[in-house]
């Protein structure tokens, strides 16, 4: 944070990131040559949680870094330990996620819906509903649910589903945390019962057989926001353009990683020890969009997506909803400044300066005036 | 671990240390002793951690950095409004060099509400020095380590250049010595190199 630091850190960038297939924008434009074209030298350092991701940004450890949505929305309204402002320019990732069950509950969703269709969050949120009210007249003890971290967007659309079905997130389930890694083996073990979380650990529970996944964040939130880069505001101040070439390598990479024909090259890099450390095959399913759902592998458009209509903007509503949904489960009461403050956190015209200097532009008249979930969009 | 009045004195802190590493866990557990405290727990396998924290109701956490279990620490502050002692992580607003020495040595404090600054600070610097104290031997031990898994690999090499290629002692040590600075590489390395491939071509298995 001192001046010192920002001085030396012309040349060289320091990102944090956590091993998650959604951490592709960074991971190519360091790996794929698209920061050295600006003049830059990423060095990227895989972290083991998003607490230490949000500590080594705000003390200077990292000059940016992958960071889920909602976080720089929690550390504005001072629910992080430190002060420390953070801007976060672009979305780097939207979609990712998917819910995830044990076989023995997706046996009992059958059991109460026999008609339930996965991916489809109101037949499976019905069917849901009946399996918790059978449990419930047998005595047991509430279905246990696990996401990564409070302030994500894991959390808030697992929530948001259960509650549009009924089901009370407070009451009628525990939902905890548990680091990604541990959610396979703990569902395997059946310390839990399902999990909220972005691939590939839902096709990886699926394909080992102890997972059903019951439905991915597209269905319940179309081209949703997952995580964005995040920088320290008074980083951003001082170091303008490095922040605007660094947004122009990250757009490359992020058309680059959306482009069918690099799918390959991209597979291989993400599943390599030194990124995630998974099989291939279980980082192909997010990228193709063909996920092992838990009725068949079916083909989910816009499953991941890294750059697909203007994605890489943080559209308003959707910033908006994280904040109102972190009130609706008593994270925070929101100030009557919210607004202006989300304005200040997503502000885009960094993003827009380095997409013009590419020659993209950003359509902000097609911007929805609310997020558009599941149960809002008209059928 | 029942839970009691508030305690009056700081060693009546009842402190968690979260590390996998049992010898890390260990020496900050001893330290803590020293300092006077009494109720110190360690837990190094992270099964069912959760049930295990609320079952101990520390007033402070103490755990390591490369732990992914510190977003499930901090949910103990979030999520749960189940948990009635909610924690949070400790931060020292009025000095910023603390939580940066903290994080670097790889180590971070969480404390239930209301309880001091001076007391947990005190926690938080030992668990400081002893993280860096054991980062330190754990490269001199490291280092030691590899310099003699160096030193074996360049006798076998040597032996093996010897052989195949006719030369002398010398000659062999001189030519894999070129070869690493041609190619910056450590000396190791080209050892490494040339015993694998040599078990490669001779079928025989490391």
């Amino acid at each position: 944070m001192s001046a010192g630091n920002t001085r030396i850190l012309h040349e060289r960038i320091r990102i944090g990131f956590m091993p998650l297939l959604d951490a592709a924008v960074p991971v190519i434009a360091a790996r794929a040559g698209f920061a050295r074209r600006q003049g830059l030298e990423i060095e990227l350092v895989r972290e083991t949680s998003w607490a230490n991701v949000r500590d080594r940004l705000a003390i200077g450890h990292f000059d940016a870094a992958h960071l889920l949505a909602p976080l720089p929305i929690a550390a504005a309204f001072g629910l992080t330990p430190y002060d420390v402002p953070l801007l976060a320019p672009m979305v780097l990732a939207s979609g990712g996620n998917a819910i995830t069950v044990a076989r023995h509950v997706w046996e009992a969703m059958k059991a109460a819906e026999p008609q339930v269709v996965a991916n489809d969050p109101v037949s499976t949120g019905r069917a849901l509903k009946g399996a918790i009210e059978a449990r419930k007249a047998r005595g047991e003890p509430p279905l246990a649910f696990v996401v990564v971290h409070p302030f994500s967007s894991h959390n808030y659309e697992l929530r948001y589903w259960l509650a549009a079905a009924g089901i009370d997130p407070e009451r009628d389930v525990a939902i905890a945390i548990l680091p990604p890694p541990y959610m396979g083996d703990a569902l395997a073990a059946g310390r839990i019962d399902g999990f909220c979380v972005g691939d590939p650990w839902n096709s990886r529970a699926a394909r080992q057989g102890h997972g059903a996944v019951i439905l991915t964040k597209p269905a319940i939130w179309p081209r949703s926001p997952d995580k964005v880069l995040a920088v320290r505001s008074d980083w951003a101040e001082a170091n303008r353009d490095v922040l605007r070439k660094l947004l122009i390598a990250l757009l490359e990479s992020a058309r680059w990683c959306a482009d069918p024909q690099n799918r390959e090259i991209l597979v291989s890099i993400m599943a390599d020890e030194s990124v995630l450390g998974v099989e291939p095959e279980d980082v192909l399913a997010a990228l193709s969009g063909r996920m092992p759902l838990a009725d068949g592998e079916r083909l989910v458009p816009g499953m991941l997506e890294f750059e697909a209509g203007g994605a890489n903007r943080m559209r308003p509503a959707d910033a908006r909803f994280y904040a109102g949904q972190m009130q609706r489960w008593g994270q925070v009461e929101l100030p009557d400044d919210t607004e202006a403050r989300l304005a200040r956190i997503f502000a885009t015209d960094a993003l827009e300066e380095a997409a013009s200097a590419l020659g993209i532009s950003f359509d902000t008249s097609a911007d929805p005036t609310e997020a558009q979930l599941f149960d809002r969009i008209p059928r | 671990m029942p839970r009691e009045a508030a305690p009056s004195d700081p060693q009546d802190l009842a402190i968690l240390v979260i590390d996998e590493d049992e010898i890390r866990a260990s020496i900050i557990e001893e330290g803590l002793r020293e300092a006077g405290h009494q109720r110190v727990a360690v837990l190094a396998d992270m099964r069912n951690l959760l049930a295990r924290i609320e079952a101990l109701a520390p007033d402070v956490i103490v755990i390591d950095l490369a732990n992914p279990n510190r977003d499930l620490v901090e949910h103990l502050s979030h999520v749960s409004r189940a948990v009635s002692r909610p924690v949070a992580m400790f931060v020292d607003q009025s000095d910023a060099g603390v939580m940066e020495a903290a994080i670097s040595a790889g180590v971070s404090a969480y404390v239930v509400d209301g309880l001091r600054k001076d007391r947990v600070k005190a926690i938080l610097d030992m668990a400081v020095a002893r993280f860096q104290a054991y980062s330190h031997l754990r490269e001199e031990l490291e280092s030691t380590r590899r310099a003699l898994e160096d030193r074996k690999l360049i006798d076998r090499a040597k032996a093996i250049l010897m052989k195949l290629r006719g030369l002398g002692e010398e000659e062999a040590y001189h030519l894999m010595r070129r070869t690493a600075m041609r190619e910056n590489r450590r000396m190791g390395e080209i050892a490494r190199s040339i015993v694998s491939t040599a078990n490669l071509i001779t079928g025989d298995e490391e």
